[in-house]
């Protein structure tokens, strides 16, 4: 996989964290902060590990906390996979 | 200041909710059978009181879904529901003002047996970060707080069958401290391999076949019990709270409360049970000619129930109580026993019938007990006392009470 997309990663949110009942995830969520979307520290610690996984990329928690928005995680992920090629 | 129950919520192997549970109990029908959560075959021990109709992603929302436990799953349902009968919305509560006391003595084995399997076959970064929290023995206490808002003083009790009286017992005195409303109770759930083999180290599991014969507590046949699954959980409230806040239903008061230690192996001390039944009825005020029913600790192993009818006995006189199991049809349920015990007891109180110990048919003469078998028994309760034991030298005993409409 050489990239992420914002379909790839609303599926592991959901399966690694669930869905907030207040949140839409089937709107676009790229700009949404991750908080108005329900997910908190853990939950984007528990993603990470996936996607370190799935990708084969290494994403440390002190940058992971720092993350605001889907955008943000995406353009992380994706720069890693970029330069790991 | 007097502490009332006003909200059930059950999760129970013979019924999921207080009414299920209750009509279930009434009619003797029971939740023990084979084991069917993993390949038990070649284990000695095969009967268990399991919960089958439970399905989480109904009752429990998807964000708490990837980090709860299957135990964390029926406390935070029975929290649910305890808390839609007493008609509390605690959105519309100061959240200092509500707090949550539970037992649990096995922590979230399932969750963590699974995690453990993957640590040991995959690696440590395979491994959940909800492992962090989902085994705690105090989780169901964290996350029914947290789903509810409830933030005042809370806690969690392990003594294991003993703990969630014990629960009770401190709810009841958080509430005298100051906290007008308090959600109780204990479930516990271990039916994963490893938990299987955690319920058969204790050498008392039942090798019985027959689901009907397999826990006969105070029987000439004993021979161990059923490890069963779920519990209760209840809503207590300062009696004038409930009443400002216009409760619509008491099922009771929490009279009295008292726990117990044993003394150890080889003392020639007697067992602390009697102690604590007479501990309880004096804190409730109460003497034993006052109390209508025991609910029994009910071991199900010969010397244990001998040692719980000497204990009985000598508080009651010979035959000088109606003493009931209807835990023989759910099996031993750790932290949830007592407060499903306290449920069949409360409900005793508001319809005027002593539930029946269901397959028990030939108790001792020696026992000295007035055993409430065959059929639930019409009576007027206006008192029970509630009996737990846990193993490793726990007793606890809880007295519930009507209180006139």
């Amino acid at each position: 996989m050489s990239t992420m997309t914002i379909d790839d990663l609303r599926t592991i949110l959901v399966s690694c964290a669930g869905e907030e009942e207040s949140a839409d995830l089937r709107a676009d969520i790229t700009d949404v902060p991750f908080s108005d979307l329900g997910y908190d520290s853990l939950a984007l610690m528990e993603t990470a590990a996936r996607i370190e996984r799935d990708f084969g990329i290494s994403l440390p928690d002190e940058v992971m906390v720092e993350l605001e928005t889907p955008r943000a995680l995406l353009d992380l992920v994706n720069d890693n996979l970029a330069g790991a090629k | 200041m007097k502490v009332h129950v006003t909200g059930l919520g059950v999760t129970a192997p013979n019924g999921l909710g207080a009414e299920a549970y209750w009509d279930a109990t009434l009619a003797g029908r029971g939740g023990i059978g084979e084991i069917t959560r993993f390949d038990a075959s070649a284990l000695p021990a095969r009967l268990a009181g399991q919960i089958l109709d439970f399905d989480a992603a109904e009752h429990i929302p998807s964000r708490l879904l990837p980090q709860t436990d299957v135990s964390t799953r029926f406390a935070l349902a029975a929290s649910e529901w305890a808390l839609a009968d007493a008609k509390v919305d605690p959105t519309a509560l100061t959240d200092y003002d509500m707090g949550v006391v539970t037992s649990n003595a096995s922590g979230g084995f399932e969750f963590t047996h699974q995690e453990f399997r993957k640590l040991w076959s995959r690696g440590s970064r395979y491994v959940s970060v909800y492992e962090s929290f989902a085994w705690f023995y105090a989780v169901n206490t964290g996350q029914i707080s947290i789903r509810h808002g409830m933030r005042g003083p809370s806690s969690a009790l392990v003594a294991e069958q003993a703990g969630g009286l014990d629960a009770i017992g401190h709810a009841r005195r958080t509430v005298r401290r100051g906290t007008p409303l308090v959600v109780t109770g204990g479930v516990d759930s271990a039916f994963d391999p490893w938990g299987w083999l955690s319920h058969l180290s204790s050498g008392r599991v039942s090798t019985a076949t027959d689901p009907r014969r397999a826990y006969l507590p105070f029987d000439a046949a004993a021979r161990g019990y059923v490890p069963g699954e779920g519990g209760a959980m209840l809503v207590l409230e300062r009696d004038s709270a409930a009443r400002d806040r216009g409760a619509h239903r008491v099922y009771g008061e929490i009279a009295g409360y008292a726990s117990t230690f044993d003394p150890p192996p080889g003392s020639p001390r007697p067992p602390g049970l009697r102690r604590a039944a007479g501990l309880a009825l004096a804190d409730a005020g109460l003497t034993p000619a006052d109390v209508d029913v025991v609910f029994a600790d009910a071991a199900g192993v010969p010397e244990l129930d001998r040692a719980e009818a000497d204990a009985i006995t000598a508080v009651f006189g010979p035959r000088g109580v109606p003493v009931t199991a209807p835990k023989s049809l759910t099996g031993r349920l750790f932290s949830g026993g007592g407060p499903l015990d306290v449920v069949a007891a409360l409900l005793s109180l508001r319809d005027g019938v002593i539930p029946a110990t269901a397959g028990t048919a030939d108790v001792p003469d020696d026992y000295g007990l007035d055993l409430v078998h065959g059929s639930p028994r019409e009576a007027r309760v206006a008192t029970a006392l509630v009996l737990g034991r846990g193993r490793w030298g726990f007793n606890s005993a809880v007295v519930v009470t009507a209180v006139p409409g």
